[in-house]
């Protein structure tokens, strides 16, 4: 890493700036899964999934001829409707039960969902094309895609947007109460139900978001989903629930580790080494953790 | 005891007459056989210990991968062989085939059984939904890195050495079939002698709460690592015997393949009943047969039918099989019921 530092600077820069840009698409979905995971206590697999479903709402406007930015507006609203009502079939029922439930009913709905779309807009690699052009920095020697660049931006917008309507808005300040004590919030007159399908309704608009940025940046495909569902799982548990600065740290991190990672070991390689850190964070957390207990004992 | 040993007797019969009253569904014999395998593995860890694996496909996938590559590897390059692909340029004789499966299926026992002692260290001191996330993320990262490497034929697959032809067609067939199931009478009486011993305590001890198991004294962490490697040493054999069953190798497709064979083991598992010892097996053989209707009536539908499965399984029906009739019968199992307080108890609700 040091020599290649020396070596190819402008690689370096370039998988920087794209890693960075990356990283704050990943952010956006791992605050979606960060809310949930705090509300409702449950790991959702389908993340993933859901970001693919709503990148082909905005691929499908995109092939009927409206420019595929619009996604971001009529994706996050279709996405939410299909949020509620996977709410209302499945989560609801898992919702206070043990998170390895949780986990396979999603992996159940995961599959599910990899399979309808599977079906319905078939297993080819797509790509919204935005036409937006690219960037050049550095006598052209660094090229930035200007539609990475309008996808952070518009995360960046989307996420403040969030943060704000969860503090100052009714439904954001219940939500909150929900999440810290579910049972307090009931007694005090909130619906908690109605929270609970509100949360996942909006974490579901926040995939249709970023999945229909990816789909004019990236590329999607229907079995695409679990890569984006273990990225957030592990960008929250290394920021920590409720972190929000943390989230969009190591999301950045997560994206700019991506990049490198392909660069240096090969594009085969990618998915697998992101796969790969995951099961190392995990493992350093349960050492460290393992240490705090002896200071315990 | 008596009536037991009968049973036992009578299904082992059936075991060893099935292939022939069945010529038909022989590889489906063996198939279900492996998943028997792979689900009563499964419940050492989700059932017994409670820790909810989604990882135990890697040691299934690195028993195939191994098994193929010993098989090929003792008697010709190997790297030649995954780069000719299906063309045959070398060819097996019988007692090579033979000898090679042998000595790759002890390869696929023993290593990945290594494997989980070196790695059930760090990974089983995780709990919860932590050590299921990263024990999936463990099972996709060997699917996506071994399709990288190039000598065990990367993306495109390895084929696994083609079955000697040694008079009989039905051969074959008898011979995988054979292999599967004398592994599965292993493994069923090797975990069944494992339950009645002071090790299925511990690992229900674990289950129920593992730091009041540790305050009593019991290293719990041995004995995790001691029941993993227990699966580890099955899993590899079902998927070494299951590679050259299948005749062909993918990464992420037939070995690692998390999204078919790793979810399947858990939900055979739940659907027969977690914790049980026939429960697995029960669970194993209404899954293929149920599968197999699906997979064959209703194709390219499987998998919607799949995740609805799951879908419905995990919500409705988490005890199992074995779960509901030991609610409904109690007495069978052996547990002691007081008529006038299940009676008090039903008139309460």
């Amino acid at each position: 890493m040091d020599l290649l530092i020396f070596q190819a600077p402008i690689l370096m820069v370039q998988a920087s700036m794209d890693g960075i840009l990356l990283g704050i698409l990943f952010a956006l979905i791992a605050y979606g899964m960060a809310l949930q995971w705090g509300v409702m206590n449950i790991i959702n697999i389908a993340q993933g999934d859901l970001v693919i479903l709503g990148g082909y709402i905005a691929y499908f406007m995109y092939l009927y001829g409206i420019h595929p930015a619009w996604g971001v507006i009529v994706s996050p609203i279709i996405m939410y409707f299909v949020g509620i009502g996977i709410y209302k079939l499945v989560i609801n029922k898992v919702v206070d039960r043990d998170l390895f439930i949780s986990i396979l009913a999603t992996f159940g709905i995961s599959i599910l969902f990899m399979q309808l779309m599977n079906f319905a807009f078939g297993a080819d690699v797509v790509l919204a094309n935005s036409g937006y052009g690219t960037t050049m920095l550095f006598d052209n020697s660094v090229t930035l895609p200007n539609s990475k660049i309008f996808a952070a931006i518009i995360s960046i917008i989307f996420a403040i947007g969030l943060v704000l309507y969860m503090k100052k808005s009714k439904l954001g300040r219940a939500i909150r109460a929900t999440a810290q004590n579910a049972r307090a919030a009931k007694i005090l007159g909130v619906d908690t139900e109605k929270v609970y399908a509100a949360t996942f309704g909006i974490n579901a608009a926040l995939c249709g978001v970023a999945g229909a940025l990816i789909s004019i940046t990236f590329t999607i495909h229907p079995y695409m989903g679990l890569p984006y569902t273990i990225r957030s799982f592990m960008i929250v548990i290394v920021a920590g629930l409720g972190n929000l600065p943390g989230v969009a740290l190591s999301g950045m991190g997560l994206g700019v580790f991506e990049e490198f990672a392909d660069y240096i070991l090969g594009t085969e390689f990618r998915i697998g080494s992101v796969f790969l850190l995951l099961v190392l964070i995990l493992v350093y957390r349960r050492f460290k953790l393992s240490k705090k207990r002896e200071y315990l004992k | 005891m008596n009536k037991n040993l009968i049973i036992y007797l009578l299904i082992l019969i059936f075991g060893v007459a099935a292939p022939f009253i069945f010529p038909a569904f022989k590889v489906q014999l063996s198939i279900l056989c492996v998943l028997i395998i792979l689900a009563i593995t499964w419940n050492i860890q989700g059932g017994e210990m409670g820790y909810n694996t989604f990882g135990n496909i890697l040691f299934y996938g690195l028993g195939m991968y191994l098994c193929a590559s010993v098989q090929v590897g003792m008697f010709f390059p190997l790297a030649e062989w995954t780069e000719s692909g299906g063309e045959k340029t070398f060819v097996h004789t019988p007692a090579q085939f033979f000898q090679g499966f042998a000595a790759g299926l002890a390869v696929a026992a023993i290593v990945p059984t290594i494997v989980a002692g070196l790695i059930g260290y760090s990974i089983l001191g995780l709990r919860g939904h932590y050590f299921a996330i990263c024990t999936l993320g463990l099972g996709v990262a060997a699917g996506e890195i071994s399709g990288g490497i190039e000598i065990i034929g990367a993306g495109q697959g390895f084929t696994t050495p083609p079955f000697p032809n040694i008079g009989s067609l039905e051969a074959r067939g008898e011979f995988f079939y054979f292999c599967s199931f004398v592994t599965l009478v292993i493994t069923f009486i090797a975990v069944k002698s494992i339950y009645t011993t002071r090790f299925k305590l511990v690992l229900n001890a674990i289950r129920d709460n593992e730091d009041k198991a540790e305050a009593m004294g019991i290293q719990t962490m041995k004995y995790k690592i001691i029941g993993w490697m227990i699966s580890a040493f099955f899993c590899g054999l079902a998927g070494g015997i299951m590679g050259g069953l299948v005749g062909y190798i993918d990464s992420t497709d037939v070995a690692f393949d998390g999204r078919e064979m790793g979810v399947f083991m858990v939900l055979m598992a739940i659907l027969g009943g977690k914790g049980t010892l026939w429960g697995p097996v029960i669970g194993a053989t209404i899954f293929h047969i149920f599968k197999e209707g699906f997979w064959t009536f209703f194709l390219g539908w499987q998998y919607v039918a799949l995740g609805v499965l799951i879908v419905v399984i995990v919500i409705y029906f988490p005890e199992g099989i074995m779960g509901w009739l030991r609610e409904k019968y109690p007495e069978r199992f052996g547990e002691v019921v007081d008529e006038a307080d299940r009676k008090a108890q039903v008139e309460l609700k």
